[in-house]
């Protein structure tokens, strides 16, 4: 089948604002804050930035030169680097879609939640009007009632997302992310202006940055440092090999994964800032102290920052700020995520861009809102998060970096690759990271997820609903990707070159052609 | 806020914003070269 010219960003800031804007999503907002605070505070930033410089940013850099070296998305650039490691490609493909279907719903809720800030739509008692009015929460398994409220908002994520991307990389992800990223700048730092100057502020920042140097000799904080980096980074589901394969021949590859990783640290530490100050003005209001109002995720955005915005002047626009902040934030993750299977399905079977959106893209959002706007939505996504992102995300980084660095042994080659076209050079440090460092870290942050999995069911859900909603989907993945790569064994996709050289040829005919028009 | 938490408050804004601003310099003074060509036409 004929294949179309690859796309390629339009400038290099457009992709760097792509992959920031991928980068920084909800976790930044709702993870990093509460782990810092957890995991020793101020001194959480010793482990942070060494995790950052020793995983973060040299697995960025891998995936870049993946992406940009074989010139594809995940399945087809790694099965040029290696025939059988297609099949990790679609495990990370198989990921994203899986991560895809839930994040949109989160998306959703926060366009609900923006609206419901204007009065204090939740009343005087957030957490149960967002576990029983709002999502209506069923037992594990129980499909529970349609929300259409949450169902209506989902259809126009949907709608967003698959828009931008039909209208391609340079002129839907680009355009749409040099929108974004400067909007969520602007409205974040708007919010965080506000949050330092509330009384008690300074008792929240206490909180966060105060540092427990003891916390330096516990395993657990490191890990807790690696899983941030890890998980706050966008590595490990194929976005960034996705990203770079659309980069021009010549690209400063570890210069923009420096900019591109400190991006990420840099609204992190911004998102810390303003989460605890808000948590101290809450501490103070209600006369406790910030350990009592500490929390992350879900509950952080959807029933503490409620609370917070009922009990602040002009509570109003603090909660817009913020959860238009977590619609941009997370629109902009979106895109990147469904990207990776679009791209998968555009590279492999040379289908054209608004097909594969229409259909792989479309089926993604069918499932999505199939599914999560129904009271079990809460549960199975907070499921389907717990695993893939433990047995999806990290376990496949493990296999990848394992795969290149002593299976193929190929990180010697792609440094050099690397270094030929960037600006900062590797040397050894990266090869020995990516070598030795990672898959160790890795490798115990599985075995210390799979110890806690075994002694306790996650969040006492029923085991059969584990089992399905955890395991099935982990292991599924895993299964699906196999057998896909089986099926397409004998049926070739050639190399970067060839592509190249075939895209020359048809550039030369074309400009011959119109010469000869003239 | 405690000297301690002030301290690292102020280290980690030089380190991770000053990061991102070093790197980001350092970038704008590495084009890549279809930049560079396009920054000498004008």
């Amino acid at each position: 089948m004929p294949k179309a010219h690859r796309e390629q960003w339009a400038t290099r800031s457009g992709f760097l604002l792509a992959a920031i804007g991928s980068a920084v999503g909800l976790g930044n907002i709702w993870r990093f804050p509460y782990v810092a605070y957890e995991s020793g505070g101020g001194a959480f930033l010793v482990p942070y930035l060494v995790a950052l410089l020793t995983a973060g940013i040299p697995l960025l850099i891998l995936s870049y030169t993946i992406g940009h070296r074989f010139r594809a998305s995940p399945p087809v650039a790694l099965r040029r680097l290696s025939r059988p490691a297609e099949a990790i490609g679609w495990w990370q493909v198989l990921i994203s879609f899986f991560i895809a279907i839930y994040y949109a719903v989160i998306i959703a809720w926060a366009i609900r939640y923006a609206g419901f800030s204007i009065g204090q739509q939740w009343g005087a008692e957030p957490g149960p009007f967002f576990e029983s009015t709002f999502v209506g929460i069923t037992e594990a398994g129980d499909f529970g009632t349609y929300n259409i409220g949450v169902a209506v908002p989902l259809v126009a994520v949907w709608i967003i997302v698959l828009l931008l991307l039909g209208f391609g990389v340079r002129r839907g992800i680009e355009v749409a992310n040099k929108i974004f990223m400067p909007l969520l700048l602007v409205l974040f730092g708007a919010l965080v202006v506000r949050a330092v100057t509330l009384e008690g502020a300074g008792e929240g920042l206490d909180a966060l940055f105060a540092p427990d140097w003891s916390a330096l000799g516990d395993g657990s904080v490191w890990v807790a440092a690696y899983g941030q980096i890890f998980f706050s980074l966008s590595i490990g589901f194929g976005i960034m090999i996705t990203y770079a394969s659309y980069l021009r021949r010549k690209a400063d590859l570890t210069g923009t994964a420096l900019v591109a990783g400190f991006a990420n640290s840099s609204f992190e530490l911004l998102a810390g800032i303003g989460v605890f100050s808000a948590l101290g003005f809450m501490a103070v209001q209600s006369g406790g102290e910030v350990q009592d109002v500490a929390a992350g995720g879900i509950g952080l955005a959807f029933v503490a920052f409620p609370q917070i915005i009922s009990q602040m002047p002009a509570g109003d626009v603090f909660g817009v700020l913020f959860f238009v902040s977590l619609v941009v934030a997370g629109l902009s993750s979106l895109i990147s995520i469904v990207q990776v299977v679009v791209g998968a399905v555009q590279d492999r079977f040379g289908v054209g861009r608004v097909p594969a959106v229409a259909v792989v893209g479309g089926a993604t959002a069918v499932v999505s809102i199939a599914l999560f706007p129904a009271g079990q939505g809460l549960i199975l996504l907070d499921t389907i998060d717990h695993w893939i992102n433990q047995y999806g995300i990290a376990l496949a980084s493990l296999v990848l970096v394992v795969v290149v660095a002593w299976a193929l042994r190929s990180l010697p080659t792609l440094q050099r690759y690397t270094d030929t076209i960037s600006s900062v050079p590797l040397r050894g440090w990266w090869v020995v990271t990516l070598g030795a460092i990672t898959p160790v870290v890795l490798g115990y942050m599985m075995y210390d997820s799979l110890k806690a999995e075994l002694s306790a069911p996650y969040e006492d859900y029923p085991q059969w609903f584990l089992n399905a909603a955890g395991w099935g989907v982990a292991g599924g993945v895993i299964v699906l990707s196999v057998l896909i790569t089986a099926v397409l064994w004998k049926r070739d996709v050639g190399t970067a070159e060839d592509d190249l050289e075939r895209e020359r040829q048809e550039s030369a005919a074309g400009q011959a052609a119109g010469e000869g028009d003239v | 806020m405690s000297t301690g938490a002030v301290v690292m408050l102020v280290v980690a804004i030089v380190i991770i914003w000053g990061g991102l601003a070093a790197s980001a310099l350092w970038l704008r003074a590495h084009p890549d070269p279809e930049d560079a060509a396009r920054r000498q036409a004008r």
